[in-house]
């Protein structure tokens, strides 16, 4: 699709518009109307199709947990904190913009410097009882350190089980079996950045 | 100096004539970045972004002096482009790390690569590797310095130290195939920027300096930042809380930056102190020590009770000190004149003491100058303060006059301070004798008084004083030198001479000073709210039966320092109120902090006085003291742009006829050798400086190198002193390499340390023997 694709308003090809049926205004239609519904039978052929399809073993239904749907890289679900694939250690560098810019204000982080005068990250947490997984850490991280994974599964006694950041780091076993994905969602780079940003020069 | 008119982007300004352009322009609300310039400091011409027009031709607008009719443009294109030209320089190479920058947020060089709208680069040069240096309090990050030199400027013409200059910084020349690359003053500009760094001025490893930490609070980018704070917080999280300065009388403004503790603790915690640094430098104290607020878990009803209980029956006399807020004072006053407590503050009637006998003769409850006279005038004499340590903020008004004005000065003190005597070349620092104070006070109104209207019996031979004093003959010569071409007078008068044996003739001879001399006298109050207790409470001299004791040692203790005391009570961070500053001005000081327990408010409702919060006694302190009936509420507590002190309100002075009945000149008591001074090391100002954590140390006998050579000691080393009466104390000596002489000093912040029975009589030198404790 082009950009004249979507400017073009006119939306009348390949659509059905339904009129409705008419109101009853009466009582006598309003008679009509709900005898006619009671008479037809409805609830029968919809039973029919199900048992037709049963008996078929032509099934289209996702066999959970059993089988699991493959997420969307947009997908938006708990969030993981990420690790550089250079050196193992971690994105984040405590910059603060999430929790800047986290409109329901759920995330928050503690930093300090460190004994090779670095700004460490000592802790960073979501509460995920107002977090609306709108997305936007995930967008305005410099870094994409922090990410939203596509673990939908949140079954636990509590949510602030998922919350610290021991439970979002990407595990260093995992990582050293090189298990982490980079995050193609939102904030990623774009495929032509290259193309997009210029370059400072560095001629010398 | 007269008013002028001079024309800026086509709005008429008034001004002084010779006055910077920028500061009209500023004070008029016309825009016109700066990198470089600090207020009230010395143009250095780094940035060159304040570049204007003037009358068609170029000039840079901090160092361009208004003259009648001049016309001023501040935007053209061609400055537009000169301006971000430098914005694109500034950029070289300057570390991408906004991320983790503790300046990112509030950062000048954020805020003009935006203004200026820099979003590509043209330049290139390999970078210099710059090292980070750890200099105790302060931690300087060179790689991210743009050397604007803000904070050599105002180390040098603010506070004194001049501990800081620019050092090469030992990178690659400039190739010049840049030159024609590159607009004028932004290839200037670069050329200086690639060839300089800040160190040391010393050339030390390590800053020695008095550590006030203004450098940090000037600094536009991360470069300077203090050590504790570094990668704690982002600038936008915290939350500024406007409040004045709780450990000195100068009461500054400062802010204290709150945030939550942790993601753990929700309570709120001082992260730091920042400062309105283009008008009112902090000293070190104010900046480090701000938290020693006092933690309770809850409200102490058996204490609350026992101390009611008490205040009905037993107690006659409520001790306090002078860190209280005029609220407090006032409540204690009502008090007083409800159940007839004795009222004792030994600081604070001292100085009342010393106020009326100074209003006796000068006519005036109130003296007639402020720090801004400090540092608007040309000569500036200080004597009875060792202003480094006892008012830092009124040396940095001595050091701005004489730095900014080419003023000149005397210090008398009778321990050499080489930090204070480092001011200015044109400053005498003289080293006179103990105890001649009241000299001195003869000698300056011999100077400079009015030979004609002042009384003959207060003439006295020159040369004498000079004598008796301690000085050298050829005083009067260089006197003369330093006399030249100046046309107005300050005096600064410190805490040494309110208990001098002649104390209150010392202060009819400042009154008279103030009446036949040109000088603007300043006297200095001892601590935070001196002036302001000593105004707002009748004060008894004499403790009676059974004392309460509020922040100092009675029968029952209220006490702010954590842990210490029967009832805890609330710090001055976690206290709104007012204090009245040396500026004579009611400013007014908010919480930084909650506090669990009782407040003094809570014991006077108690007692049948009838107030929902302290700061309900803001609007009824005493109008015939010059207070003025307003609530805390409408109090403002900012700088505007001209620089003007928008804080609370100034005391109205009361005129009284004089009453003259001057002594004459007492013989000085000879001190002999052996003489101790009692003051707290820089940054000590109190227990409550103690507290905080940052400037925690414990207590000790200062020394310069000069006296430990002499007595064959060394930094740590513990000494017996003793006096004549027999009291002893064993304590460690340190050596603090910002004094020199001979004379020792004792500080008063440690509790551990009880100094009073050396210095009874409240004078602050005294007879004492020292001798190193021997081990063997």
């Amino acid at each position: 699709m082009e950009l004249r694709d979507f400017q073009n308003r006119n939306i009348n090809p390949g659509y059905i518009f339904f009129e409705g049926e008419t109101k009853p205004t009466n009582g006598w239609e309003s008679f009509k109307r709900v005898f006619k519904r009671s008479i037809k039978g409805e609830l029968f052929v919809g039973l029919w199709i199900v048992f037709r399809e049963m008996i078929r073993f032509d099934i289209h239904t996702v066999q959970y947990p059993a089988e699991k749907l493959e997420m969307s890289p947009r997908y938006r679900a708990i969030h993981k904190l990420l690790r550089l694939f250079e050196s193992g250690s971690e994105r984040c560098i405590g910059c603060g913009l999430c929790e800047k810019i986290c409109i329901s204000k759920c995330i928050r982080m503690d930093t300090h410097v460190d004994e090779k005068s670095r700004k460490v990250v000592s802790e960073y947490t979501i509460n995920f009882g107002r977090c609306i997984f709108c997305g936007y850490c995930a967008e305005v991280c410099p870094e994409l350190a922090i990410v939203h994974g596509n673990e939908y599964e949140n079954a636990s006694e509590q949510r602030a089980h998922f919350g610290l950041k021991e439970d979002m780091l990407t595990p260093l076993d995992e990582f050293k079996a090189k298990k982490q994905q980079e995050f193609p969602g939102f904030g990623a780079l774009s495929d032509h950045a290259n193309e997009t940003v210029k370059q400072t020069p560095l001629a010398y | 100096m007269s008013e002028i008119l001079i024309t800026i982007d086509g709005k008429q300004c008034v001004a002084t004539e010779g006055e910077y352009v920028l500061n009209v322009a500023r004070r008029n609300g016309i825009f016109i970045p700066a990198l470089c310039y600090v207020t009230n400091c010395s143009p250095t011409l780094a940035c060159r972004l304040c570049l204007v027009e003037v009358d068609e031709k170029r000039a840079y607008s901090c160092n361009a002096r208004a003259k009648e009719g001049m016309s001023v443009i501040t935007k053209s294109e061609e400055i537009e482009k000169e301006r971000r030209a430098i914005m694109e320089i500034y950029d070289i190479n300057h570390p991408l790390e906004c991320g983790v920058c503790d300046q990112s947020g509030e950062c000048d060089l954020q805020n003009y690569t935006l203004e200026m709208g820099v979003d590509s680069q043209r330049h290139c040069i390999p970078d210099t590797p710059r090292p980070t240096k750890n200099w105790g309090f302060i931690h300087y990050d060179a790689s991210l310095c743009i050397v604007c030199e803000r904070c050599v400027t105002v180390c040098k013409d603010m506070i004194g130290d001049a501990a800081l200059k620019t050092v090469p910084r030992g990178g690659a020349e400039l190739p010049k195939e840049w030159k024609d690359k590159t607009e004028k003053d932004a290839y200037a500009m670069w050329n200086k920027l690639q060839k300089s760094i800040i160190g040391v001025a010393s050339g030390a490893q390590t800053l020695d300096c008095t550590f006030c930490g203004e450098c940090t609070a000037v600094c536009p980018v991360g470069a300077l930042v203090g050590s504790d704070f570094q990668y704690k917080s982002n600038a936008w999280e915290l939350k500024k809380i406007p409040a004045s300065n709780p450990h000195s009388s100068d009461c500054s403004l400062l802010y204290y930056d709150v945030k939550h503790t942790s993601i753990k603790d929700d309570k709120p915690k001082i992260y730091r102190v920042s400062s309105d640094q283009n008008y009112a430098p902090l000293h070190g104290a104010a900046r480090y020590g701000y938290d020693f607020e006092n933690v309770v878990e809850g409200k102490d009803s058996t204490a609350f009770t026992k101390a009611i209980l008490l205040l009905e029956a037993r107690v006659d006399t409520i001790a306090f000190d002078s860190y209280i807020t005029n609220e407090e004072a006032f409540i204690l006053q009502k008090l007083k004149e409800k159940f007839g407590y004795r009222l004792v503050n030994e600081d604070a009637s001292t100085y009342q003491q010393f106020l009326k006998a100074f209003s006796q003769t000068s006519g005036s409850n109130l003296y007639s100058g402020d720090l801004k006279t400090v540092s608007q005038s040309n000569f500036v004499v200080s004597f009875g303060s060792a202003l480094k340590t006892d008012s830092p903020n009124a040396g940095y008004a001595m050091n701005n006059a004489l730095g900014m004005n080419k003023g000149a000065g005397l210090y008398f003190h009778p321990v050499a301070d080489p930090i204070v005597s480092g001011y200015s070349k044109n400053l005498l620092s003289i080293t006179h004798k103990v105890g001649a104070e009241e000299a001195i006070a003869y000698l300056l109104l011999n100077l400079f008084g009015n030979k004609e209207e002042m009384p003959k019996e207060l003439l006295m031979d020159v040369d004498a004083l000079l004598s008796i004093i301690g000085m050298e003959a050829d005083f009067s010569e260089k006197l003369e030198k330093l006399l030249e071409k100046k046309d107005s007078f300050s005096l600064i008068v410190g805490e040494d001479v309110y208990k001098h044996p002649k104390a209150e003739n010392i202060a009819q001879l400042l009154g008279l000073i103030e009446r036949f001399t040109p000088f603007k006298v300043v006297i200095i109050p001892s601590k935070t709210n001196t002036l302001g207790v000593s105004l707002i409470c009748d004060l008894d001299a004499q403790r009676g039966e059974y004392t309460l004791g509020y922040n100092v040692k009675g029968d029952f203790t209220l006490s702010a320092l954590l842990g210490k005391g029967d009832l805890a009570m609330p710090a001055l961070n976690q206290q709104e109120g007012t204090f009245t500053s040396m500026n004579k001005r009611v400013v007014p000081t908010n919480a930084a902090l909650s506090f669990k327990g009782y407040c003094l408010n809570d014991l006077a409702n108690a007692l049948g006085l009838e107030a929902e919060w302290t700061i309900d006694y803001t609007k009824e302190l005493p109008s015939d003291k010059g207070f003025e009936a307003r609530e805390f509420d409408s109090l403002p507590n900012t700088f505007d742009n001209s620089g003007f002190e928008n804080r609370g309100y100034l005391l109205r002075p009361l005129t009284f006829t004089c009453k003259d009945c001057v002594e004459p000149l007492s013989e000085v008591e000879n001190f002999g050798e052996e003489v101790v001074y009692q003051a707290n090391p820089v940054l000590q100002f109190s227990a409550f400086t103690n507290q905080a954590h940052q400037l925690c140390e414990a207590g000790a006998l200062y020394a310069s190198a000069e006296f430990l050579e002499h007595k064959n000691l060394k930094d740590g080393d513990m000494v017996h002193i003793t006096n004549e009466e027999g009291d002893k104390l064993v304590i460690a000596i340190k050596l603090d390499p910002h004094t020199a002489g001979l004379i020792p000093y004792l500080p008063t912040f440690d509790t551990k340390i009880d100094v009073t029975p050396f210095f009874k009589d409240g004078y602050r030198f005294a007879k004492l023997t020292i001798k190193g404790v021997n081990h063997e």
